[in-house]
């Protein structure tokens, strides 16, 4: 498309024609504040505290920057004059009137997005207008989250990604004008609905209306009770994000010193969801080669992601049989601790604590699922976000950035590069297919990089060759793009063998539980492609690249399991599911 | 917002078959939402979940969107009517004559809010804007009845006049 020569603030700057007010102004270097804005998802232009003064040949007018394609060369654009100024603290103002304003007890105090613009609007009076408010009862019938709606401003985001990116729209905008509020059909507390608890409602709300429920002084709790065994796990997407919440740039893995802080909040033991994941590739790359040559339901799909498994037990009763029985990593690492490293140890099973730290809110609700407890107990005790790991991290006044790196510890502390990657979409497929590889040929030390299964498009497919026989696979990440894919699946348009799916767009370094980016970022940067660099830079630079050969692993079956696949191992590390109505 | 859900719904198998040819004839058109929505209304009167849902399942819409276009229009009702529809005026010379007063002790004494209906299904209860009755400010109606210069003391006396 052609350019066009426009002035932002006097700047001379060219775009292309159709460019928005708002990513001219970005070009240039100017952030124009947005709320409801989110690149092609909401595109809604409601929230007007985007507002600039636009000149295209007939005099100075206010425009809402998201949805205003720069057309008319010669344009003339202010991003702060006083008009501006002035229609952007009077819509806060009005944003304000019916905020509920504890800013003190606020979870989100410090990374509000409503906050910090007050304060670079310099709102002075926050109650401006003082009218009638609602009083909202907070919903807590989920497992995972609250909603308080009395601090929600109505941006909308939430209710976008849950229907554009997760095709789930169990949460909307009820009523009208003042009444407008954020639910549910039928006023159904989100717990009674078909939720799937992936949290990307979280991830991306300005404000403090979504939060995950929060278990920090519980592990501060058990960490502090002598009778208890307290062990500590992270996911691989985990040390990939962490980082962000002490000012690291987006994409820098910071494992070493997220171990170091775990190690320093006193935990006993500090162990690796990624040495999980090797241990799911040898159970799953079984169940698959064993499906694959004795005609069991194929395509197969994995199951380490709750909010996908969630979402086909709502929405693909019918395709149960084609998930994995495997466990998620982190539910097979807590069961391991509980009974192989318990007996090591010498310690019961109830007196073993697990604390998982992950990208994730699915998780919160996965671990208190049936069939999750292969000693008795619950395989883990505590799931906490991302989030919540930096809030124990700062409590404890831990300067983070200061801390040394450590390594984790072992007996499951080991992993593999095909663990590590677990964490960003294809990650799990690729490391089931080096070791598929392996198995198959015969060349049980070949690295085999799959790259067709890299990337953060919404759906990959491959067909890979292995010593002549083909295995048609396919990746799809975001709950919509895997409704896309499966109901091709159903319909016999798409013939696959093997599925990989996770519940959020990117996989699980952009997960419901990682740290909050404001608009300003998320509309201009990938998390997902940034984050998952991370992982794929972690697995390129190790020796150790595929999941058999993680020597732990291998101990672990000569010890205890016997072999993948063997009946120890399906009573200690599968599961099962259950058919659920859609609400 | 729904409070409560009120008469038992006592939908048919001929309104629903109804109802499935009227989703069949729209089927494919985008923006079918809304006349189906009508429709439907027409057919059982008002839009309950068992309703709601049908469309839901049938045209691939999640139900919290219909729920929120149901909510968001006033020509849509989650509630059936009652035998006796109460409607009490909130235009303005009944309201500055006290006509929230009698709106709120309705409330009160029906159990039950704006635009709902008991659950014996005798009394239903809206809010209407002027109906040209203002010299006998403030003014209801019980389905045709009138009853003007009320008092919030004379309310369940009017309540007692219907079976």
């Amino acid at each position: 498309m052609a350019d066009i020569n426009i002035k932002i603030n006097g700047i001379p700057v060219t775009v292309p024609k159709g460019t928005t007010v708002l990513e001219a102004a970005h070009m240039a270097g100017v952030d124009i504040p947005t709320f409801c804005y989110m690149k092609e998802i909401n595109e809604i232009g409601a929230c007007r505290i985007c507002m600039v003064e636009i000149n295209e040949g007939r005099g100075f007018r206010l425009v809402a920057a998201c949805v205003y394609p720069l057309n008319v060369d010669g344009a003339e654009i202010l991003t702060s004059s006083p008009k501006v100024l002035d229609s952007r603290r009077k819509t806060l103002e009005l944003i304000l009137s019916t905020h509920e304003k504890k800013c003190l007890s606020c979870v989100r105090s410090g990374n509000c997005e409503l906050q910090t613009l007050c304060t670079e609007m310099g709102i002075e009076d926050v109650d401006a207008y003082d009218g009638e408010k609602h009083v909202y009862e907070i919903d807590n019938s989920a497992v995972h989250m609250y909603r308080d709606n009395n601090k929600c401003i109505l941006c909308r985001r939430c209710v976008a990604v849950c229907s554009k990116w997760q095709g789930v729209g169990v949460i909307g905008a009820n009523e009208r004008g003042f009444k407008t509020n954020i639910g549910s059909a039928f006023e159904m507390g989100l717990g009674e609905t078909s939720c799937v608890s992936c949290g990307q409602c979280i991830a991306v709300c300005p404000v403090g209306a979504l939060s995950e429920k929060d278990y920090t002084n519980q592990v501060f709790a058990a960490i502090a009770d002598p009778s208890k065994h307290v062990i500590v796990q992270t996911a691989p997407a985990v040390r990939a994000a962490i980082g962000e919440e002490f000012g690291y740039p987006i994409g820098t893995n910071t494992e070493g010193k997220m171990v170091a802080a775990l190690r320093r909040l006193g935990f006993d033991d500090v162990f690796d969801t990624d040495w999980g994941a090797d241990l799911t590739i040898m159970e799953e790359a079984t169940e698959f080669i064993d499906r694959f040559k004795n005609g069991g339901t194929l395509p197969l799909m994995t199951s380490c992601s709750p909010g996908w498994v969630k979402y086909c037990e709502h929405y693909f009763p019918d395709l149960l049989d084609n998930l994995s029985s495997c466990k998620s990593p982190h539910q097979m690492v807590g069961a391991i601790a509980k009974t192989y490293y318990a007996e090591k140890i010498g310690k019961k099973p109830e007196d073993i604590i697990v604390v998982s730290v992950m990208p994730c809110t699915a998780k919160k609700y996965e671990c208190q699922r049936d069939d999750e407890s292969a000693a008795g107990v619950p395989d883990v005790d505590y799931v906490l976000t991302t989030r919540e790991l930096a809030r124990m991290i700062r409590r404890a006044g831990l300067k983070f950035t200061a801390l040394p790196d450590e390594d984790f510890d072992n007996p499951l502390g080991l992993s593999s590069g095909a663990g590590d990657i677990f964490g960003a979409t294809g990650g799990v497929m690729e490391a089931a297919l080096r070791t598929a590889y392996c198995w198959l040929t015969g060349n049980n030390e070949e690295v085999v990089e799959f790259q067709e299964v890299r990337g953060t498009d919404g759906i990959k497919r491959s067909t890979v060759n292995i010593n002549g026989t083909e295995i048609k696979v396919a990746v799809a990440s975001g709950l919509a793009n895997a409704k896309e894919l499966l109901k091709k699946v159903q319909s016999g348009e798409e013939k696959l063998d093997f599925i990989e799916i996770m519940g959020c767009p990117g996989g699980c370094v952009n997960g419901g539980g990682q740290p909050q980016q404001p608009a300003s970022v998320r509309n201009f940067e990938d998390l997902r492609e940034l984050r998952a660099k991370a992982l794929y830079d972690e697995d390129a630079g190790k020796t150790l690249r595929l999941s058999h050969l993680n020597e732990d692993v291998q101990k672990l079956y000569s010890e205890y399991l016997d072999r993948p696949g063997s009946h120890k191992s399906h009573k200690t590390l599968h599961t099962s599911y259950v058919k659920r109505s859609v609400n | 917002m729904a409070t409560k859900t009120t008469v038992p719904f006592n939908g048919t198998a001929e309104q629903e078959a109804k109802l499935l040819a009227v989703i069949a004839d729209h089927k494919g058109d985008p923006g079918a939402l809304m006349p189906v929505l009508q429709q439907a209304q027409e057919i059982y009167g008002y839009l309950p979940i068992e309703v709601q849902k049908i469309i839901s399942n049938e045209m691939e819409i999640p139900l919290e969107k219909i729920y929120g276009v149901v909510t968001f229009y006033a020509q849509f009702s989650l509630y059936p009517k009652g035998k006796y529809n109460i409607s009490v005026c909130l235009g303005t010379a009944c309201y500055v004559k006290g006509s929230g007063d009698i709106y709120d002790k309705l409330q009160e004494v029906l159990g039950i809010g704006d635009g709902e209906c008991t659950a014996d299904g005798k009394f239903s209860l809206e809010a209407c804007r002027c109906i040209g009755a203002c010299g006998l400010a403030p003014v209801l109606t019980v389905n045709e009845d009138v009853y003007g210069r009320l008092t919030t003391d004379k309310v369940k006396e009017i309540l007692d006049k219907y079976e």
